[in-house]
């Protein structure tokens, strides 16, 4: 559209004008209305006007700010003829002789010199002085230096030469009195010349502040006005224009349940702009994928944007953002477990939502969600800026080691340096585990990181596996909707029985040796179970962990299903191929044969299985990242904060507020925020590979409704 | 009389949330540490012939644990002092912002 550019090409120019003399731009608040049709001949007729303007009030301060320079000139000129008359020996001159003045920049003159003695050999009086650089006409003419000079020459036909030179050097010419009064008159009327050219430089200038101020008031509204005339232009031109020329036909994506919003809109619109035709809606067939849509409000946003940062969702596909909401911040917290950085998250995330409810930040309630899961996940692991709380007793008892109870003695405190507390003896143990997370005596025990490696990894894989598993089932959602019910016998049910063999077989046994007693020396490691389970070694001298433990049933298991999904697509693609041949769609190449097609789905389930694999293994990173955060916040605490507490004299209260000002600071950017955003970042990467590529396809494209809001917000 | 602001109103904002979060935390620590908690055996500066020579066991380790304990709370009164401070520097920051203006 020709008439936005012209408005958008003045609107340019009167921004630039306004930031060139400094004016204020107001800011405007208020929400205008959609501009019409009339609007925009008004909008132009206006720019226009205020760019002519502006225009010819900058020509004339250009005229006139030449004007003062060579007033200034002729002044400085005068002055300096004025001395020269007055040296002695300078007063009379004879007719013949003629002198010019003038001005020449003083770069160049000593090469003015040079040619005037080429010219004259000598047979010329010159004389030149630096003109007097004046503060105002530095402002005036800028920083460049200028000399004023008069030559004294014999002959008429001289003159003409001297003027082509000094056009060459771009001297500037003025013409010179004659006599002792002349230049004192001259003086004068120059001067009250530059007096009138000042004050009327100034009017000038204090007009064209006041236009630009006035237009400035207005400038924010127009341009909004302009951007969002521009926007509709744009998406009417999109439309088809009916073959009559007077109806615009226009074919859009609308969420079926916002068609009689639609429809009302359309009619409200149609008798605003006082048109006698109504608008008419019509639902029609198409063979296009519709785009995806999935409607949000400011709390499920910003999860929806993480899903979809990775891929919109297929049209109909289950969407994960609702799942979302819960999974994510909860694996952020197992990775990031400790309450008193979870309360200052909370606290901040709190902060940011109640005082900043006009800048929408999209993250807010994802930290506000990460921040409270990240204090429930601090107390199950008992970590608070790394140390325990001990609310409810802890189970272990270390008097009971003593004697009479146990075989400790006085002596043993002072021979060895590392004493194990042994469950088995009566007392120490209370029996029943602390209530509501890790018992705090594992705070202050040395090998607490054996205990917590074994207990975090563990706890990794299952909930890997449960998150997984749960991909899994809602893959069998997508595939109800979609009625692809052969899919759900040939794929659901195959890869289902295979992780829950497996895996789920794993799981089995973690909890199975958590819930009874052992004796920890002769303890099987489930790993070396796991592995003899694979190779089929059974060797009777190992202990086993419960009676009839030869699970090779769960193997056979295993290998059946995976023999079944490699059926499972060998059938479907023998029914596609099929299906193909029948109706002639794919022009299949002659050499794909049976062979071709089993080395696929081969593949297919050899990648299935593997891939389980290592996305259980991935998920183990919930273990590591959880130690790196623990560990971290130790070192801080006995790095920064002890240093400070043990000091037991007068001074350690204030080495102490210092150094609590340092672990403060430490633990906002090192703890919080870097640990955090890594802690982000795992959890995001767990969704998007470990958990979606169970389920989700992710090839749709965004619904994108024209919005005002949207637009201003990406044009600031 | 000089200008008593003398830093900008981030700064003293900072401050503000520094010495709320060091009362909170240096007050708690210094219950924790009146209480003697076990958790808390490894800030206590005590040495071998602390308990070594100790007449009358634990006393001497109590007698640290209650000097730790007055050294937070002397601390988390000085964070009270500094609070009070940045509060008024952010006071003094918005009169000036409504003087410029």
């Amino acid at each position: 559209m020709l008439v936005s550019l012209e408005i958008i090409h003045h609107l340019g120019y009167l921004e630039k004008e306004m930031v060139k003399s400094n004016t204020v731009i107001a800011a405007t608040k208020e929400k205008e209305m959609v501009p019409c049709a009339r609007d925009v001949l008004e909008l132009e007729s206006t720019f226009e006007k205020l760019e002519q303007e502006l225009r010819e009030i900058n020509r004339n301060h250009a005229a006139l700010r030449q004007n003062l320079i060579e007033l200034m000139d002729i002044d400085s000129l005068l002055r300096m003829t004025e001395d020269f008359f007055e040296e002695p020996g300078n007063q009379r001159c004879s007719p013949n002789e003629l002198f010019i003045a003038g001005v020449i920049k003083q770069e160049r003159f000593p090469a003015f010199e040079k040619v005037l003695w080429r010219l004259f050999h000598g047979n010329f009086v010159l004389r030149h002085a630096e003109m007097q650089a004046t503060e105002e006409l530095q402002a005036v003419r800028g920083a460049v230096k200028k000399d004023v000079f008069i030559i004294f020459v014999q002959g008429d036909h001289v003159r003409e030469k001297i003027r082509k030179v000094c056009e060459g050097f771009r001297a500037s010419l003025y013409s010179c009195p004659k006599t002792l009064y002349e230049p004192k008159q001259m003086s004068t009327s120059v001067m009250t010349q530059m007096e009138d050219l000042r004050m009327i430089l100034r009017r000038t200038e204090e007009y064209r502040a006041g236009v630009l101020t006035r237009a400035a008031e207005h400038v924010q509204e127009w341009g909004s006005k302009v951007k969002k005339m521009k926007a509709i232009y744009y998406t009417l031109n999109l439309c088809n224009i009916d073959i009559t020329q007077k109806l615009i036909v226009a074919e859009i994506w609308c969420p079926v349940s916002d068609l009689t919003l639609v429809q009302s809109a359309l009619i409200k619109g149609s008798e605003q702009s006082g048109s006698s035709v109504t608008p008419v809606l019509n639902r029609i067939q198409t063979q296009q994928t519709p785009p995806t849509f999935n409607r949000t409000n400011t709390f499920t946003e910003g999860f929806q944007a993480i899903i979809d940062a990775y891929g919109v969702g297929t049209y109909q596909e289950i969407n994960p953002a609702s799942y979302t909401i819960v999974t994510f911040p909860f694996l952020f917290a197992v990775m990031f477990g400790d309450c008193g950085h979870g309360l200052v998250m909370t606290l901040f995330a709190v902060w940011v939502t109640s005082q900043l409810t006009d800048v929408v930040i999209g993250g807010r309630y994802i930290i506000l969600l990460m921040g409270m899961f990240s204090i429930y996940t601090g107390l199950i692991y008992n970590d608070c800026f790394s140390k325990s709380f001990n609310i409810f007793g802890s189970s272990w008892c270390v008097l009971s080691m003593f004697h009479p109870h146990g075989p400790w003695q006085n002596e043993t405190l002072h021979e060895y340096h590392h004493l194990q507390l042994n469950p088995f003896v009566p007392g120490v143990y209370s029996g029943d585990p602390y209530v509501f997370g890790i018992d705090p005596v594992w705070n202050i025990a040395s090998n607490k990181l054996s205990f917590l490696n074994s207990f975090k990894m563990k706890m990794s894989v299952i909930l890997g596996v449960s998150h997984m598993l749960f991909g899994v089932a809602l893959s069998l959602v997508n595939f109800v909707h979609f009625r692809k019910f052969q899919d759900i016998f040939l794929q659901f049910v195959p890869q289902l029985i295979f992780m829950l063999s497996l895996f789920g077989y794993l799981i089995f046994l973690i909890l199975y040796k958590w819930c009874i007693t052992l004796r920890s020396e002769t303890a099987p490691s489930i790993l070396l179970l796991f592995i003899n389970m694979m190779l089929f070694d059974y060797q009777s001298e190992h202990v086993l962990l419960y009676r009839g433990q030869v699970v090779g049933s769960s193997l056979v298991l295993a290998g059946i299903v995976g023999g079944w999904s490699e059926c499972k697509f060998t059938l479907s693609h023998l029914q596609n191929h099929d299906c193909a041949l029948q109706q002639k769609w794919l022009p299949t190449a002659p050499g794909v044969s049976m062979g071709d097609i089993f080395v696929y789905q081969a593949i297919h389930t050899i990648e299935f299985c593997l891939g389980c694999i290592s996305n259980t293994a991935s998920y183990l990173r919930l273990w590591a990242l959880s130690l790196a955060h623990a560990e971290l916040s130790e070192v801080l605490w006995r790095m920064v904060l002890q240093v400070g507490l043990k000091i037991s004299s007068g001074m350690g209260s204030l080495m102490l507020v210092v150094l609590f000002a340092a672990f403060a600071v430490l633990t906002v950017t090192v703890l919080l925020i870097m640990e955090g955003l890594s802690a982000f970042l795992h959890a995001l990467r767990l969704h998007w590979v470990e958990f979606q590529n169970k389920f989700y396809e992710g090839s749709g494209y965004k619904f994108t409704p024209l919005s005002f809001d949207s637009l201003l917000k990406t044009q600031q | 009389m000089p200008s008593l602001l003398f830093c900008g109103p981030k700064l003293a904002a900072c401050g503000i949330v520094l010495s709320i979060w060091g009362v909170i935390m240096l007050s708690m620590l210094g219950i924790f540490f009146s209480a003697k908690s076990a958790v808390l055996i490894e800030d206590v500066p005590f040495t071998e012939e602390d308990i070594r020579d100790d007449k009358n066991p634990p006393q001497t380790i109590y007698g640290l644990y209650n000097q730790v304990g007055i050294n937070c709370f002397i601390a988390a009164a000085i964070y009270v002092g500094v609070g009070a401070l940045s509060l008024c520097q952010v006071r003094l920051n918005k009169r000036q912002e409504y003087m410029v203006t």
